[in-house]
């Protein structure tokens, strides 16, 4: 297979451009991606401080790289989410890139910081990791990008994890879920900007673009990731666009082009419900934010009662 | 030829079939879930595998629910 652009010997070949790229051509096609997408969506300027949230993976150091590439000011955060050995293997290879490059990287550990872990937090709201992870990863970003003055804040979400979510949202008829999902968050009272730039590219584009560049990422799974449904949406979408390829970017980039828009209502009613959560200040729509509640719960340092808590039952 | 998998780690010995894309349809692999690197370089469905090869499949996929 030739290089579709230079006609040198292909080293990856991208089925829905039904094209082969050699190296230095695939990297400019990523960075002409990344370029793509901040530009179409309005992303964010040229001058802006931008913190990228990074967990030591493929996606998340491949978009910071690309955007250091693209010359934006880009800096990382990492999280520490306290998952066993595969926190100490993400937190190492997120900090020998940045160290590497001589980039900033900021980091927070969950345990240190707030007093509880991810397992922790699952056990406590009896829900799966996922769910105890995602959240508090959410009120960390949004925290560490507003109280360190970041304009953006930039998330690894690629095509593939796009494409699952619709899916997802789309199988359950989740309206508000559907209003909200879009490239760009814009920035409201409490909440950062928050922006996906590597919606244009797939997590197999991104694999790639870190082998040839030499970006060092952890190619293990999370452990508590293991068998969730995002996964098996993945997946499902694999499989049809081995049939069909092209699938899923016509799937995500159809919805965003015309589905969106028809949903954005429900999402912009459910911000407009939101005020100041009375113990972090983040904003919520109940009396206490999720993730104070999940903390209340995993450290129990303050009693679940005083603050109204009600947990959901673990789904069997 | 020698095939490294992760997730976890193993390794097969398989006879070499023609190309890349033979070995991932003899492994039941969709090619879209993996990138196939021979000598630290990635390689393409249309190369053509020899029986002293060393070839990793590495997945892609990852990512929690959020």
């Amino acid at each position: 297979m030739k290089c579709r652009r230079c006609k040198a010997p292909a080293v990856i070949d991208v089925r829905r451009h039904n094209a082969g790229f050699c190296a230095d051509c695939f990297t400019r096609h990523c960075r002409e991606q990344v370029r793509r997408a901040i530009n179409e969506h309005d992303m964010f300027d040229p001058d802006a401080r931008v913190l990228v949230a990074v967990s030591g993976g493929k996606d998340s150091l491949g978009l910071w790289q690309l955007l250091r590439e693209l010359d934006y000011e880009a800096d990382g955060l990492y999280v520490g989410l306290g998952i066993g050995e595969y926190s100490d293997r993400s937190g190492d290879a997120a900090r020998a890139f940045a160290a590497q490059r001589g980039w900033t990287l900021l980091e927070v550990d969950l345990r240190d910081t707030y007093g509880f872990d991810v397992p922790a937090g699952a056990q406590a709201i009896r829900r799966v990791p996922c769910s105890a992870c995602g959240m508090s990863k959410r009120h960390v970003f949004n925290d560490a990008a507003r109280s360190n003055g970041y304009d953006v804040l930039a998330t690894g979400h690629n095509l593939d994890d796009e494409a699952a979510v619709l899916l997802g949202n789309v199988l359950r008829w989740e309206t508000g879920y559907l209003g909200r999902q879009h490239p760009v968050l814009p920035e409201a009272e409490g909440f950062v900007r928050k922006v996906k730039p590597l919606v244009r590219l797939s997590e197999r584009e991104l694999a790639a673009y870190c082998v040839l560049t030499g970006i060092d990422y952890i190619v293990e799974e999370c452990p508590m990731a293991a068998g969730n449904r995002h996964l098996g949406y993945k997946e499902l979408l694999n499989g049809i666009e081995e049939r069909s390829p092209g699938t899923k970017a016509a799937f995500l980039f159809g919805f965003l082009e015309r589905g969106h828009e028809r949903f954005a209502g429900d999402a912009v009613e459910e911000r407009e419900d939101l005020h100041p959560c009375p113990e972090c200040g983040s904003p919520t729509p109940g009396d206490v934010c999720g993730f104070c509640r999940l903390r209340a719960r995993a450290t129990r340092s303050i009693p679940v009662e005083a603050i109204g808590v009600q947990v959901p039952e673990a789904t069997p | 030829m020698k095939v490294v998998l992760r997730n976890p780690r193993r390794e097969l010995d398989v006879p070499a079939p023609k190309t890349v894309a033979q070995l991932l349809t003899r492994l039941e692999v969709v090619p879209e879930s993996v990138l196939v690197i021979r000598n630290d370089t990635l390689v393409t469905g249309d190369e053509r595998l020899r029986d002293d090869d060393v070839v990793e499949i590495r997945p892609v996929m990852s990512g929690g629910a959020t």
